[in-house]
């Protein structure tokens, strides 16, 4: 009997030491990074199996600057949140845009990016040809020329399929403007999208035009074309962030703090040209 | 874990159940039909009809259903050759490439259940029926397959739960059935458990029913070899 | 073809690889099922009526539901309920429940349930009379097990076994949704970044074909050798 007590408590007194352990302040040494790998050219897997692309070079970036090391995996989208919130990984760098919805369940670092969505179909289909008087429309405040567009938009789409990745800002705008008028087709990713967009299956599609503008420029993507005005603001959030846990606040300050500074020497301005083609960086 | 949540999705999860339901009859009623012929193919003499089934139930045995699936839907649809043919408006659509998918899994596997029927209809019935002078097709329909059917029965009753699920694949090429709204659900959420466990209840309760369904059909052709019903008041 | 190369610029040492995931993972939870099923099919034939009600709700579920549904369950909600179970005992750390191991746990959760039936026909196929010789010839309890009840059902089951063990190895394809690299998700992200999904899946469906028809194979052999001995009709 003495001897299960004794040992009631030292176990006892082993676990709240591990408790006490882990309520203390957190130094970061070493940040576990999760990304999708399938979302070119942020993030993509090249043919020998290694993780390349936008966010690959940010992350290494901004670790280098704070001194840390990191160690990066990839998930399926659909799941990359629930992953973070259940400690498989501590941050996520997968071209993720900062919105209201996922603020409720985690926290972010940056923005590091800011890029606008757009619409896309085949060169050769009659969407292609619509012009729009503006070439952008901020959603916060919608000026009535901008819901003339709107408007517009919705009657060209009409009866039309929009291929979408699913649990992205791109679906969330689409089921806020375009549901009622539209098909709106869920993909498990932006490669299937594409794939689907070449074929035919789908009318058109929606998705940031970080995704679009260097695809166009490869062969898989030589077909596509543009239309419509770029769409900010609202839904799309405050530009690509780097999600992390709501209490992990220094590890956000870390990670701000990179890339602050990535910004002010022009690293990420570089990335950006490198990789896109155009400056996306936050100003 | 809300309970309350899990009542509200259930008009929502249930939309996908006519989609669910849609997919499993016509692929399993198109496949019975088709598996017929396979099997009698795989039963004939000549190999030239024998050997083609036989590598095609290998096939489609040997490989999961979902690399079936997304074979069809997007491998086919990468070749513009494909999309400028009389085949495209079919394979344009998710909905029929999944029925085309499944109907192709179903009728393999069916095959080798009707098969195994056939091969076990008793040689005494046949010889009974031919000394009445019954041949060819009258002989098929009137002995050998009732008994081919009932005897592959349970085992493609099986079949008809294994089809259940299968339509649950469907929704990895777009189709809103009920996995493809639990999907949706969870997305919109964050909120995976209750969605999920609303849509198994729905499966487990088809599958229920089915199952009593094909239970009932067995129990109805088989009338003849039950024992002998005792006379009431005796 | 080149793409399928081995090496940095061909994606077939990634197909490989995978491979050998999905093997993995296959093995693992047949493994976990067999030890599932036999326990299970011994509830199931127990006299506790609790113990074979509450196999048969475990069965039904496990095979009225569908298989991507319970991968989704175990693997979103997973690591949800196994933390909220260690919280209780004080551990508030990260448990980690990666892919792999809900892969393997979902398999032979619907495995096992389907070998518990295999376990049990096979046993209640074994005529009565050789148990009553066994116990009339003086065997105890543990001798009969071994030496009657164990090589009979083996021959018995072994055919439904193989037909698990197929079931086990194409279901890992369905784990692919979780983002494990096995055969399917390596097809799937190969398809995608190069756009060739025709190439890749027949690929995918290759290597599946060689992995059943190789353990198909194996399995015939091994039906042979348990029948030994045993008089055929």
């Amino acid at each position: 009997m003495k001897k299960v007590l004794l040992t009631s408590i030292a176990v006892s007194m082993v676990l709240s030491l591990c408790i006490a352990g882990s309520a203390g302040a957190k130094t970061w040494k070493k940040v576990r990074v999760a990304t999708e790998g399938a979302y070119p050219p942020w993030n993509s897997t090249d043919p020998s199996g290694k993780l390349v692309g936008f966010d690959m070079d940010v992350i290494d970036a901004v670790c280098k600057r704070v001194g840390l090391e990191y160690e990066l995996s990839a998930h399926a989208w659909k799941g990359i949140i629930p992953g973070l919130t259940a400690g498989k990984y501590d941050a996520i760098i997968a071209g993720m845009q900062i919105t209201a919805k996922r603020l409720e369940v985690i926290d972010f670092a940056g923005p590091y990016a800011k890029t606008p969505g757009s619409f896309a179909t085949l060169k050769k289909s009659p969407l292609a040809e619509y012009k729009s008087p503006l070439d952008l429309v901020t959603l916060n405040e919608i000026s009535a020329d901008e819901q003339k567009i709107i408007d517009a938009m919705r009657t060209l789409l009409k009866g039309k399929i929009i291929g979408v990745q699913t649990t992205t800002i791109h679906s969330d705008f689409l089921d806020t403007y375009f549901k009622t008028v539209a098909e709106i087709r869920k993909y498990d990713t932006q490669e299937n999208v594409l794939l689907d967009l070449t074929a035919g299956r789908i009318d058109a599609a929606e998705a940031s035009l970080s995704y679009w503008i260097p695809i166009m420029k490869k062969d898989q993507g030589k077909d596509v074309a543009l239309f419509g005005p770029a769409w900010v603001g609202d839904i799309f959030g405050l530009g690509n962030g780097i999600g992390v846990r709501k209490e992990d606040q220094e590890l956000k300050a870390l990670l701000d703090k990179g890339i602050k500074e990535i910004t002010q020497d022009g690293t990420l301005r570089n990335l950006a040209v490198k990789w896109f083609g155009f400056d996306n960086s936050p100003k | 874990m809300d309970p309350v949540f899990m009542v509200e999705i259930i008009p929502r999860v249930l939309s996908g159940a006519w989609l669910t339901v849609l997919l499993a009859t016509l692929s399993l009623s198109s496949g019975f039909l088709l598996a017929i012929l396979a099997a009698l193919m795989r039963r004939s003499r000549s190999v030239l009809l024998s050997a083609p089934i036989r590598a095609y139930v290998f096939v489609i045995r040997g490989t999961p259903l979902l690399v079936q699936i997304f074979f069809i839907y997007y491998g086919l649809g990468q070749f513009e050759v494909v999309r400028q043919s009389f085949l495209w408006p079919v394979l344009r659509s998710p909905f029929w490439c999944a029925i085309i998918a499944l109907t192709i899994n179903t009728t393999a596997y069916g095959s080798e259940i009707i098969r195994g029927g056939l091969e076990s209809v008793s040689w005494g019935e046949v010889e009974a029926a031919k000394a009445f002078g019954m041949s060819g097709f009258l002989l098929f329909r009137r002995v050998i397959f009732p008994i081919a059917i009932r005897q592959a029965l349970p085992a493609y009753g099986n079949e008809v739960t294994l089809m259940i699920k299968a339509t649950s694949l469907a929704s990895t090429i777009t189709i809103m059935e009920m996995t493809g709204m639990a999907n949706m659900i969870m997305a919109e959420n964050y909120r995976p458990m209750e969605a999920f466990i609303v849509a198994g209840a729905f499966y487990l309760s088809f599958n229920f029913v089915m199952t009593r369904i094909v239970q009932l059909m067995e129990w109805r052709l088989s009338g003849h070899l039950l024992p002998p019903k005792p006379i009431a008041g005796s | 073809m080149g793409l399928l190369a081995f090496g940095e610029t061909g994606w077939g040492d990634e197909m490989a690889l995978a491979a050998l995931t999905t093997l993995a993972v296959a093995v693992c939870a047949f493994s976990l099922a067999l030890i599932i099923g036999t326990l299970g099919a011994a509830a199931k034939l127990s006299r506790l009526r609790i113990l074979r009600g509450l196999l048969d709700g475990y069965t039904t579920v496990a095979r009225g539901i569908p298989e991507l549904l319970i991968i989704y369950l175990l693997f979103f909600g997973g690591s949800g309920a196994l933390m909220f179970v260690a919280k209780i005992f004080g551990y508030r750390g990260y448990i980690e429940v990666n892919a792999f191991t809900v892969g393997v746990v979902a398999i032979a959760l619907i495995n096992g349930a389907y070998q518990t039936e295999v376990f049990r026909g096979a046993a209640l196929a074994i005529p009565r009379g050789q148990i009553e010789a066994g116990l009339a010839a003086g065997m105890s309890d543990r001798l009969l097990f071994f030496r009657i009840l164990v090589p009979q059902a083996m021959r018995l089951a072994l055919p439904g076994l193989g037909n698990c063990w197929l079931s086990a190895l194409k279901e890992t394809a369905l784990i692919s949704v979780t983002g494990l690299v096995e055969i399917m998700r390596q097809a799937q992200v190969a398809a995608g970044s190069t756009q060739m999904p025709f190439l890749f899946y027949i690929v995918a469906a290759g290597l599946f074909l060689f992995l059943t028809s190789f353990s198909g194979y194996g399995f015939r052999r091994a039906e042979r050798w348990a029948g030994r001995g045993a008089r055929s009709i």
